[in-house]
């Protein structure tokens, strides 16, 4: 069958190399797409409910997702490698728990130390996950997955009886949660420095390159002489750390915590980074895109609540977005890939 | 994906390789928990305890069932336990608005079959990756069920069927925990014992040779789905009627404790290996390390770590040999060179 395809397809290379194109182009302006989105549905609420898009509204919006930004960050860096990281909610929960038993012990400490222990506890969580996963050479799904449960249960064991109180948390943290410069909240600007540096990372640097590399084709990475271990290793200890700087925000939002604190992000972050065109095997994807994605999610959220459309929709319209996304990757992908089993005659493609 | 290799076949059966198998070991462990707990605490192996375990494990032990087809054919299925929550929901829904119980059991099982093709549509006639689709019907279907009972919370079924979850069925056994011997008994026969659970581990183990030997691939994973649906549906009723309650966050945050379940009992991730035994096995060792540790007063928090630790075990046992050879090659290679610390790939741009 495929037979008789391919001379014909070989004869006329254009059209493939034109689908080829389109694809491509598409895939790019994926972020383009989701801010348009963000901004239909920005306007489609604010018909609704004039206050929505007040600048208070949009301060509270960027504020709140703050944390999901961050972490989708350190999970598209792990996923565009083809590996998962399902342990950010626990590294992020324990290291919002130390970072408040810190200023149980010592509420004058300056802000920059409990920053470093954040990032610090989530580096080092992240490291031991990354060494499992390279030098055992297991499933990072599996490891992430025993660590979630692992590092949940050591921030209860840390955390029973331990009562951190509003009190404790000083002014200069919380302030951080809700202060703005030139109109914009701190905490969003930290999260647009830390995407930025890591999308041109990731699209201007060798190493960031070899990151979709390896998640297009591990062996393939391999034989090319990448280091292949090292880099999956620096990109769980950078997810870790993420997930531990979450932490610090995520007690400077709520100046309190307890050991349930991040349970269930893991998935919420991954359907983000999904939604926001990373692709789930890894190779393609770009951290903007994840970021916007997370984005779009946290705005359908408020809006909902905004529109006065019953907040128990959420969850159905973050789920349908994110089969949708996938269709409609597959559905551009799909062309792409019938050029190729016609031009390279391959009759089964997964 | 080399350690997959060779499992499909069945090699002579010697002493070694049935001491080496993943299941063995799970034996050793259930022991050593049974002999732990039972040496802790006087209450461990008592009539209630066997009640009460098998009350608790119940639905994640059913809903792990589905799962180990599916991942040993490769895939994965992640809207299990919001499966089950949708299904106790509209199970409670249909109940409230006067179905009777026969009926709204036969809705609850339809919804899951419904959802279990969407699944199946997605991931064989789309060809969209599992793990990414069933993460968002995992989503969708628990926002289906919040829309379903909002904050509502539907109680009060008959009393002939809540005795599902107060009294044993027979020699203390509870009706949920029976419910998943049976069915893994029909599992396992389905599995180890015809063709069709032979194909399974033929897609798991290379999807295109499985389909050039003839194996509907696509229509098996979608069978796989569907079932899938329909026994988490299940689940999510006998969730309703032994609790005596719907509301829509049935089950949440439970998929990954069934994954982690399917996982222990020695399903490889990467499909093409597994046994039904080894998910049985995890099933009572996870059901008699929540009793022990409960009676001797370590929190079902703390319980998770052991668990995790558990779970890491099982993928770097099978592994050890060959993680050995590298930590060695890896530590020559320290020693012989430079040292070059891995975390130290952004500096040397």
């Amino acid at each position: 069958m495929s037979a008789t395809k391919a001379p014909e397809a070989v004869a006329h290379p254009a059209p493939a190399a034109r689908q080829h194109r389109v694809a491509e182009t598409i895939s790019r302006f994926r972020p383009a797409v989701i801010a348009l989105l963000i901004l239909l549905i920005f306007g489609g609420t604010t018909i609704k409910n004039s206050s929505f898009d007040g600048l208070s509204n949009i301060q509270a919006i960027l504020s709140i997702s703050a944390v999901y930004l961050l972490l989708s960050v350190g999970e598209t860096m792990v996923i565009v490698t083809r590996n998962v990281d399902l342990s950010v909610g626990s590294t992020l929960g324990m290291s919002a728990f130390a970072v408040g038993e810190i200023y149980n012990h010592d509420p004058h400490i300056t802000m920059v130390v409990v920053l470093l222990a954040g990032i610090g506890i989530g580096a080092f969580c992240g490291a031991i996950i990354g060494l499992i996963t390279t030098v055992a050479r297991v499933p990072s799904l599996v490891v992430t997955l025993a660590a979630l449960y692992i590092i949940r249960g050591l921030d209860n064991i840390v955390g029973s009886g331990v009562q951190i109180e509003p009190s404790v948390i000083p002014h200069s943290l919380v302030s951080l949660g809700y202060s703005t410069v030139i109109g914009i909240p701190w905490l969003f600007v930290l999260v647009v420095v830390v995407a930025l540096a890591a999308g041109f990372w990731m699209r201007s640097f060798p190493a960031g390159r070899e990151l979709y590399a390896i998640g297009s084709d591990p062996e393939a990475a391999v034989l090319a002489g990448i280091p292949v271990a090292r880099r999956v290793f620096t990109v769980f200890v950078i997810s870790g750390a993420l997930a531990g700087l979450g932490g610090v925000i995520f007690l400077a939002q709520q100046a309190t915590v307890d050991s349930t604190a991040g349970t269930g992000y893991e998935l919420i972050i991954v359907t983000a980074v999904v939604v926001g065109g990373v692709a789930i095997f890894g190779g393609s994807g770009s951290v903007i895109g994840a970021v916007l994605g997370a984005l779009l999610l946290q705005v359908i959220n408020q809006a909902l609540v905004a529109a006065q459309i019953s907040a128990f929709w959420d969850s159905a319209i973050a789920g349908a977005m994110l089969l949708a996304a996938i269709s409609f990757d597959r559905l551009i992908s799909f062309r792409a890939s019938r050029a190729l089993v016609a031009t390279e005659g391959v009759s089964y493609v997964e | 994906m080399s350690s997959n290799s060779g499992t499909a076949t069945r090699p002579p059966r010697s002493l070694l390789r049935t001491v080496r198998r993943w299941e063995s070991a799970l034996v050793v462990i259930l022991v050593a928990v049974l002999a732990f707990g039972t040496i802790e605490s006087p209450n461990f192996l008592t009539t209630t305890t066997i009640f009460f375990g098998g009350l608790d494990i119940g639905q994640i032990a059913i809903m792990a069932l589905p799962l180990t087809l599916i991942v040993i054919t490769g895939e994965i299925d992640l809207s299990v336990a919001a499966m089950l929550g949708l299904s106790a929901c509209v199970f409670g829904y249909a109940f409230e608005h006067g179905t009777g119980a026969g009926l709204a059991i036969v809705i609850a099982l339809l919804v899951g079959a419904l959802g279990g093709s969407l699944n199946g549509f997605l991931i064989t006639r789309l060809g969209l990756p599992s793990i990414a689709v069933t993460i968002g019907t995992l989503t969708m279907f628990r926002g289906i069920a919040e829309v379903v009972l909002g904050n509502n919370e539907v109680t009060s079924y008959p009393t002939g069927l809540t005795v599902i979850g107060s009294k044993p069925v027979f020699a203390h056994l509870a009706y949920p925990f029976l419910f998943f011997l049976i069915l893994a008994a029909i599992y396992a026969v389905v599995l180890h014992k015809t063709s069709v659970g032979r194909s399974l581990y033929a897609i798991g183990l290379n999807k295109e040779a499985a389909f050039f030997s003839g194996i509907r691939v696509n229509r098996t994973k979608f069978i796989l789905y569907l079932l899938s649906g329909v026994v988490c549906a299940f689940a999510g009723i006998v969730y309703a009627l032994q609790n005596d309650s719907s509301i829509y966050t049935a089950g949440q945050g439970l998929e990954l404790n069934v994954v982690a379940v399917v996982l222990f009992g020695g399903v490889s991730i990467f499909g093409g290996r597994g046994s039904v035994l080894g998910v049985v096995l995890s099933v009572l060792i996870v059901a008699a390390s929540q009793v022990a540790f409960t009676l001797i007063n370590i929190s079902s928090e703390e319980q998770q770590i052991i668990f995790g630790v558990l779970l890491l075990f099982s993928v770097l046992v099978p592994n050890s040999a060959a993680g050995y050879r590298r930590i060695r090659a890896w530590i020559n290679q320290v020693r012989t060179s430079a040292p070059a610390p891995a975390a130290g790939a952004g500096a040397e741009l």
